[in-house]
């Protein structure tokens, strides 16, 4: 680990064209736990994990990372709320972004099947990636995203649309991989997921950084009016 | 109706005594046109990729114009070469005119722009769809590039193979710069030429049907060892 960790983005902006889609924010992302996002549809989570994780062109403002950028890119990982399969193998899948980085063939593939192992698609590796249900889909991204051992990982609602098992499953990856010393930074729409898996809570609304607070107090009680009335499941815009 | 029949019936005679004239010129438009196709994919490939993921200023210009190639006149492709390669042309000293190596590089002009174009289509799609998560990896352009070539492999094997149609079917350039003499460069979409010029009905429908036979044998055997169809999406 080259310690990629505390993260400092000032004034950190996105737009497409001259539509601003997320920020500016100012916001530390400090090492350990799972950060959630959460916020009303619209709000800019998507473009904010995005923005932070380098894919989204920032348009303004700073983000540091506690190491140079080339380190920090190279120790981050984003599983996409769609995952993207590429056209080969399950297992060609998973070794692909570590032959990417330079790993030997061999070692590659031995290390993907160690993952699909781990998040239960041992038996699918040599089917081809695209034929996976949701569920499974999301299951290998996870494991592409993870066996490459980032510092930190980005999930963009990693089970929307999935069913309660399928869910429970990608959860349990998610806290072995916490547990394990990677930081997630999700988005959810899924309140329970957010109560069950969030150590530090981010409320977005309107692309900007609403409120940010530790878990427990967020949810015992958020300091703002719209984080309340969203908790209470009003809408908010 | 009786010439159809006559030259069904000469195909049946050729092909069954292995006649030696046919095997040859046979075997001379495969190896012309399969050699153009290989060189043409060379460089149809890569540029197809490149426009797909590099964005530069003229590319728009660059794609519209290779679209507009796909329909490049061989007549006057073969004209061009013929001048290029012309005794006081600029690669007269090469003395090419009228060889095999003349004609392939005829056909590689003419294949270029529409294997370009046929790939780039599905090379754009898939990049697309790749994009964001080659970005997040952090891959290079040219891993970029290398992973949507080796994903779309299947639809470049369907360019390549509209590339080797429209080559081994081909007659007005290599007429121009090879000649169609015997036994040099002579293929059969020349010989076909030359014996209808000639009356030799039967003789050119025998050639035509080698030729069709030919067109459809390669195009198969390509689909099987491509396996294309069997899986469900690439």
């Amino acid at each position: 680990m080259v310690g990629l960790l505390p993260m400092r983005a000032r004034g950190a902006v996105t737009r497409r064209r001259d539509k601003v889609l997320a920020g500016p924010v100012d916001l530390d992302l400090r090492a350990g736990g799972i950060t959630v996002a959460i916020g009303p549809n619209g709000s800019g989570k998507t473009s904010l994990l995005r923005m932070l994780h380098g894919i989204a062109r920032l348009g303004g403002g700073t983000i540091d990372w506690t190491c140079n950028l080339r380190q920090a890119r190279a120790g981050q990982a984003f599983v996409f709320q769609r995952p993207v399969m590429l056209r080969r193998s399950v297992l060609a899948n998973v070794a692909f972004p570590l032959r990417l980085s330079g790993m030997p063939r061999a070692r590659a593939r031995a290390r993907a099947r160690e993952w699909l192992g781990r998040v239960g698609l041992a038996n699918a590796a040599d089917r081809p990636a695209t034929q996976l249900s949701g569920g499974e889909g999301q299951k290998l991204a996870l494991a592409r995203a993870l066996a490459g051992n980032p510092e930190v990982l980005f999930l963009d609602e990693p089970s929307a649309s999935l069913d309660g098992r399928a869910t429970r499953e990608i959860e349990a990856i998610l806290t072995d991989a916490r547990d394990a010393g990677t930081k997630l930074v999700m988005s959810t729409h899924d309140m329970g997921q957010a109560r069950r898996l969030a150590s530090e809570v981010w409320f977005l609304r309107g692309g900007l950084l609403h409120e940010s607070a530790p878990a427990d107090a967020f949810f015992a009680g958020p300091a703002t009016a719209e984080a309340r009335a969203f908790l209470n499941g009003d809408i908010v815009e | 109706m009786n010439d159809l029949w006559a030259g069904l019936v000469e195909a049946g005679r050729l092909l069954v005594t292995f006649d030696a004239d046919l095997l040859e010129i046979t075997f001379r438009s495969l190896r012309v046109t399969l050699t153009a196709l290989a060189l043409a994919s060379l460089i149809a490939f890569p540029l197809a990729a490149l426009l797909a993921v590099r964005r530069f200023r003229l590319r728009r210009t660059v794609i519209a114009l290779l679209n507009a190639l796909m329909g490049l006149p061989p007549v006057v492709v073969g004209l061009i070469v013929y001048i290029l390669l012309s005794r006081s042309g600029p690669f007269g000293v090469l003395v090419l005119l009228f060889t095999p190596t003349a004609m392939i590089i005829a056909q590689v002009v003419i294949i270029v722009p529409l294997v370009a174009s046929i790939a780039h289509q599905s090379l754009r799609d898939l990049w697309s769809e790749y994009h964001d998560l080659l970005i997040s990896m952090n891959a290079t352009p040219r891993q970029r590039i290398a992973a949507i070539l080796w994903d779309s492999r299947r639809a470049l094997l369907t360019a390549a193979l509209a590339g080797f149609g429209r080559a081994i079917g081909e007659v007005g350039a290599i007429m121009i710069v090879g000649g169609n003499i015997d036994h040099a460069t002579r293929v059969l979409t020349t010989a076909i030429a030359l014996e209808t010029g000639r009356g030799d009905f039967a003789m050119a429908l025998g050639l035509g049907f080698v030729l069709i036979a030919l067109a459809v044998v390669v195009n198969l055997s390509i689909h099987w060892l491509g396996r294309t169809e069997v899986e469900a999406r690439w």
